[in-house]
């Protein structure tokens, strides 16, 4: 895969309306066959990446090449991407067949062969019987499907997606994610997905962009974002966290704002103001007293301030000094349950905290 | 029994007597137009038995038939244009944001609350200096006529069509066109087989209002026409003050006929349509 050509490459792509600078200095590549995500808060530019990957918006500046060719300021038509639209986009005037055979009409092939490609493309999508329906006869997901067939039916080298699932119910968008993740596997084309769901990119895909106001803050596999975060700003978007604010000392110790010291290596110069991000489910709760001696250097005091019993899990809000910490731990039985206003210690293997200097 | 949603006797009379009413005061003179039409005496107003001298009156006579003629073609011309105009104005302003697009805006739509005196006098205005100019510079003579007559229809129907198709268009997310576009659609492909289907309710209607409006028109047209440019109102206008004849119902409900001939259709036009690309 190494010297394939990329399927998507953006460098150094600026884009902006008038003063607002939407998408800020990006560089990515998207390898071909890759399930990509672009996620981020509202407005942080992953849309506007997306559109100028389609066409529909041109770069300000910077180079954005698919398969080798430089597309910058191609149209949309000339492309070989396909989109799947938020609202779907279907032409309401048309039948669910002529929506999917459009594509194919608009590029020359003739009408017995894309209607024939279209109907097997509805088959593909499970739309059987549904033809010749306008799309104002069709439920949301099915809505879905057609908009999703529309795009592949004209084999794109590239499916763009903007947040595809957002309209749907809950139970339908878990049904299409495993589906979506199935086809991609199927057809082998890379698909690049936008979302502001955290949870539907890190289930969906091999690698995601994290971006926040017009920067791309780190790009990574679900496992890379999630326990190696580049910056506050991922480690809290990416599940939930807990924020230390602390300075490094040397290159194994930082200082909490208390004065205390842990243990944490680091490769920040010393003075560095850093954060150790702690993931709730790697801190363990025990009395005080009660800390194995190899975690002495990683662990802390404080009070129970709140306890909730989820079931399969304990979730603690731990006050410390100056600070609260959430903790979740598994639902053992014969483990120790404590109640609000327990003096407690808690520590954590010194391999599962992280630091992140922004 | 108590059915609380049913009006009492009295307030339901009375809203059937106003619904009479109303019905009465807008279609007795129709009824009444319509009726004296087949009048067969030489007085306005008077029933003198049934014929249809008025009606062959108005095939033979020659200046009526003229007059139809006129306002026929010039309503059909500049209805065509101003669709093309309009439309196209239409579009701009709702697509496109551009440099003065507000004040082109708010220019398009002021024909609209212009008082036809005014408009007409304007007209009158602009074509005398116009065509002093065409004679000075270009040494071309031109009188009033036709074509000022149907210059000026389609000035003050282009805001009228384009009002009705920015409704339309109005409701139409931008999405679809872009969808087209991604669906390797170039621009005019995307407008023909995507935009225009959807907003062709709105054309129809636009186009109907500009015709109606080219057919009914008397005061602009009155400041503008020549010679031999003298529409079917205006002649009907005139024919009033040289005296009244009979001719006038006949003409009328003829010109009536048209109006509704028009409606019927634009209404089967906006309901056969369906759209597929070719």
């Amino acid at each position: 895969m190494a010297d394939a050509v990329a399927a998507v490459e953006i460098r150094g792509v600026t884009k902006r309306f008038d003063e607002v600078v939407a998408v800020d200095d990006v560089d990515l590549t998207i390898a071909d066959g890759e399930f990509f995500a672009m996620l981020g808060p509202s407005g942080c530019g992953k849309t506007t990446t997306l559109r100028m990957i389609a066409g529909l918006e041109f770069p300000t500046q910077g180079s954005l090449r698919i398969f080798g060719e430089e597309v910058g300021t191609l149209p949309p038509n000339k492309r070989p991407v396909n989109t799947v639209f938020q609202n779907y986009a279907l032409f309401p005037h048309m039948t669910v067949l002529d929506n999917v055979s459009f594509g194919l009409r608009m590029s020359g092939v003739n009408k017995t062969e894309a209607r024939q490609r279209a109907g097997e493309m509805i088959e593909l999508v499970q739309l059987d019987g549904m033809a010749a329906r306008k799309p104002n006869q069709l439920s949301g997901g099915q809505q879905q499907r057609v908009a999703l067939a529309r795009a592949l039916v004209n084999k794109p080298k590239v499916l763009l997606l903007d947040e595809p699932l957002g309209a749907l119910d809950l139970k339908l968008r878990q049904e299409m994610q495993t589906e979506l993740k199935s086809l991609q596997r199927e057809l082998g084309v890379s698909f690049v997905f936008v979302t502001h769901d955290q949870e539907e990119a890190l289930t969906m895909s091999d690698r995601i962009a994290v971006m926040d106001q017009g920067k791309l803050l780190q790009v990574g596999s679900a496992e890379d974002l999630y326990a190696r975060p580049a910056s506050r700003f991922v480690a809290d978007f990416i599940g939930q966290t807990n924020l230390i604010e602390a300075t490094v000392a040397d290159n194994n110790t930082i200082v909490l704002q208390n004065g205390q010291r842990l243990r944490a290596p680091s490769p920040h110069a010393a003075g560095t103001a850093v954060a150790m991000s702690l993931r709730p489910e790697t801190i363990q709760v025990g009395a005080r007293g009660s800390v194995p001696a190899v975690h002495e250097a990683t662990s802390l005091e404080g009070v129970i301030s709140s306890a909730s019993y989820l079931g399969h899990s304990m979730v603690y809000e731990v006050s410390i000094d100056w600070i609260d910490l959430e903790v979740r731990t598994p639902m053992v039985l014969s483990e120790e349950r404590f109640a609000p206003g327990s003096e407690v210690a808690v520590w954590w293997d010194r391999r599962s905290d992280w630091l992140v200097a922004e | 029994m108590s059915r609380p949603a049913q009006l009492r006797r009295g307030p339901k009379w009375l809203l059937g007597a106003n619904a009479t009413l109303v019905y009465l005061f807008f279609y007795a003179p129709i009824a009444l137009l319509v009726l004296y039409s087949f009048s067969d005496d030489n007085l306005v107003g008077r029933w003198g038995g049934f014929t249809l001298d008025w009606y062959r009156a108005f095939g033979q006579n020659d200046e009526v038939q003229g007059a139809l003629s006129v306002s026929i073609r010039v309503a059909i011309l500049s209805t065509l244009i101003s669709v093309v105009l309009g439309t196209m104005a239409a579009l701009s302003l709702e697509r496109y944001r551009f440099r003065g697009s507000r004040i082109f805006d708010a220019l398009l739509y002021l024909p609209i609350i212009v008082p036809d005196v005014t408009m007409a006098v304007m007209m009158l205005l602009f074509f005398t200096q116009f065509l002093n100019v065409l004679d000075a510079v270009f040494g071309i003579q031109m009188t009033k006529g036709f074509t000022t007559v149907t210059l000026s229809h389609i000035a003050f129907s282009i805001s009228f069509v384009s009002i009705v198709v920015r409704a339309r268009l109005a409701g139409m997310s931008a999405d679809l066109e872009e969808a087209a576009q991604d669906l390797y659609a170039s621009r005019w492909q995307a407008f023909r087989f995507v935009t225009l289907p959807l907003i062709t309710p709105g054309v129809v209607g636009g186009a109907l209002l500009a015709l109606t409006l080219s057919l009914d028109d008397v005061v602009i047209t009155q400041f503008v026409s020549g010679p031999g440019s003298t529409t079917l109102p205006v002649y009907v206008f005139g024919l009033i003050r040289r005296g009244v004849s009979p001719l006038i119902n006949a003409v009328s409900v003829i010109m009536l006929a048209i109006s509704i001939v028009l409606v019927v259709a634009s209404l089967v036009v906006q309901r056969a349509r369906g759209g597929e690309p070719a």
